[in-house]
């Protein structure tokens, strides 16, 4: 591990020879990584804006609220399914117990990092399995929702054609404008994929922790640097949820 | 694996008030999402409400950043360098917003 500086001058800290922003250069890289990734998913969800502005928006009561290809829908209005209780209306609910599944293994995560910090291995390997048990359940919630929004209600939509439409694929759904399902199959699978891709990184931490790895290592940084990405799906699972959700 | 070799390691007993401070956070987080909720079926849809959304989504992600990923407490240089380059989000939202609107009203 590097000493750390005794020289604090301007000069001194940026000449060479320490960590002049006090971080390593793996955590440094995961942060500038995580700054680029910020751009790609803010360019995802602003161009969702964008394309819904220039869409018409519906402008009726949502108590009468119907689907049409028209204009562009209510989205408590599509979000409505649970598992298990086909035909109850449950505006959001799902989808809220998703963020809190998500929130939850944020947290469960920040206690691993914290116990790495005291040399806890049983504590890491404790909160590092919840935090990989968090990732599958919100992936499993992730696959339902797909599966029921490809599927669609059991009315459908009549377009402008006069064609009854069920469900939704990237050319046509029946619950607004061609748009809406590709950018909700583009958007909330970029982040399906990051929290996929979360789950491995945490897995082989995980791994490397119960064999021992870190402990030779003598410091748990990994467990950090795999936090931040955690955090960073999370992060990215919050402005999703309103910008695609709630508004 | 070998237990004698990780026995040598000095665990560092657990200090209760970083683990309250921890779950503070999450109540925080769990609590504005409730609220969240409570205004989509109660207020009425329009700017108002988008605003109140976006502000909220942004007191959720200012705990996140800064406590989570304890980027409050890292070195200013650093802060600095990750929160300075946002701004040309925020540029990228407005230019997109305003395209969004030309492009609705040369369509209808």
């Amino acid at each position: 591990m590097a000493t750390t500086a005794t020289i604090e001058t301007a000069e001194g800290r940026w000449s060479g020879g320490n960590a002049p922003m006090n971080a390593s250069y793996g955590k440094l890289m995961m942060w500038f990584f995580l700054l680029s990734d910020a751009f790609s998913f803010s360019a995802l969800l602003i161009t969702y804006g964008l394309i819904r502005y220039a869409h018409p928006a519906y402008d009726g009561s949502v108590a009468n609220f119907e689907f049409s290809t028209e204009y562009w829908p209510i989205p408590e209005m599509v979000f409505e399914a649970l598992p298990f209780l086909h035909g109850v209306h449950a505006p959001l609910i799902f989808v809220g117990i998703m963020t809190f599944i998500l929130i939850l293994s944020s947290v469960t995560m920040v206690l691993a990092v914290e116990a790495g910090h005291r040399m806890d291995r049983k504590g890491v390997v404790k909160w590092m399995l919840w935090t990989i048990i968090g990732g599958l359940v919100f992936l499993g919630c992730q696959a339902w929702e797909w599966s029921h929004f490809i599927h669609g209600t059991a009315e459908g939509t009549v377009n402008a054609a006069g064609e009854t439409i069920f469900g939704a694929n990237l050319t046509q759904n029946q619950y607004g404008p061609p748009l809406f399902a590709s950018l909700f199959f583009f958007i909330t699978g970029f982040h399906g994929f990051h929290v996929f891709s979360g789950v491995v990184i945490n897995f082989i931490i995980f791994f490397n922790a119960v064999v021992g790895t870190y402990d030779k290592r003598g410091h748990y940084e990994m467990v950090e640097k795999s936090g931040l990405y955690w955090h960073f799906v999370d992060l990215v699972w919050v402005f999703v949820f309103t910008l695609f959700y709630l508004i | 694996m070998s237990t004698e070799e990780t026995n040598n390691i000095q665990v560092i007993p657990e200090d209760k008030e970083k683990t309250k401070k921890i779950w503070k956070v999450a109540a925080i987080l769990a609590v504005v999402t409730i609220i969240e909720f409570i205004f989509a079926f109660t207020l009425e849809r329009g700017i108002l409400l988008v605003s109140i959304f976006l502000g909220l989504t942004i007191v959720k992600a200012f705990y996140i950043v800064a406590e989570f990923m304890h980027l409050k407490h890292e070195q200013k240089t650093l802060m600095w360098s990750i929160v300075g380059p946002i701004i040309l989000i925020v540029w990228l939202i407005i230019a997109l917003m305003l395209e969004g609107n030309a492009i609705f009203n040369i369509r209808n």
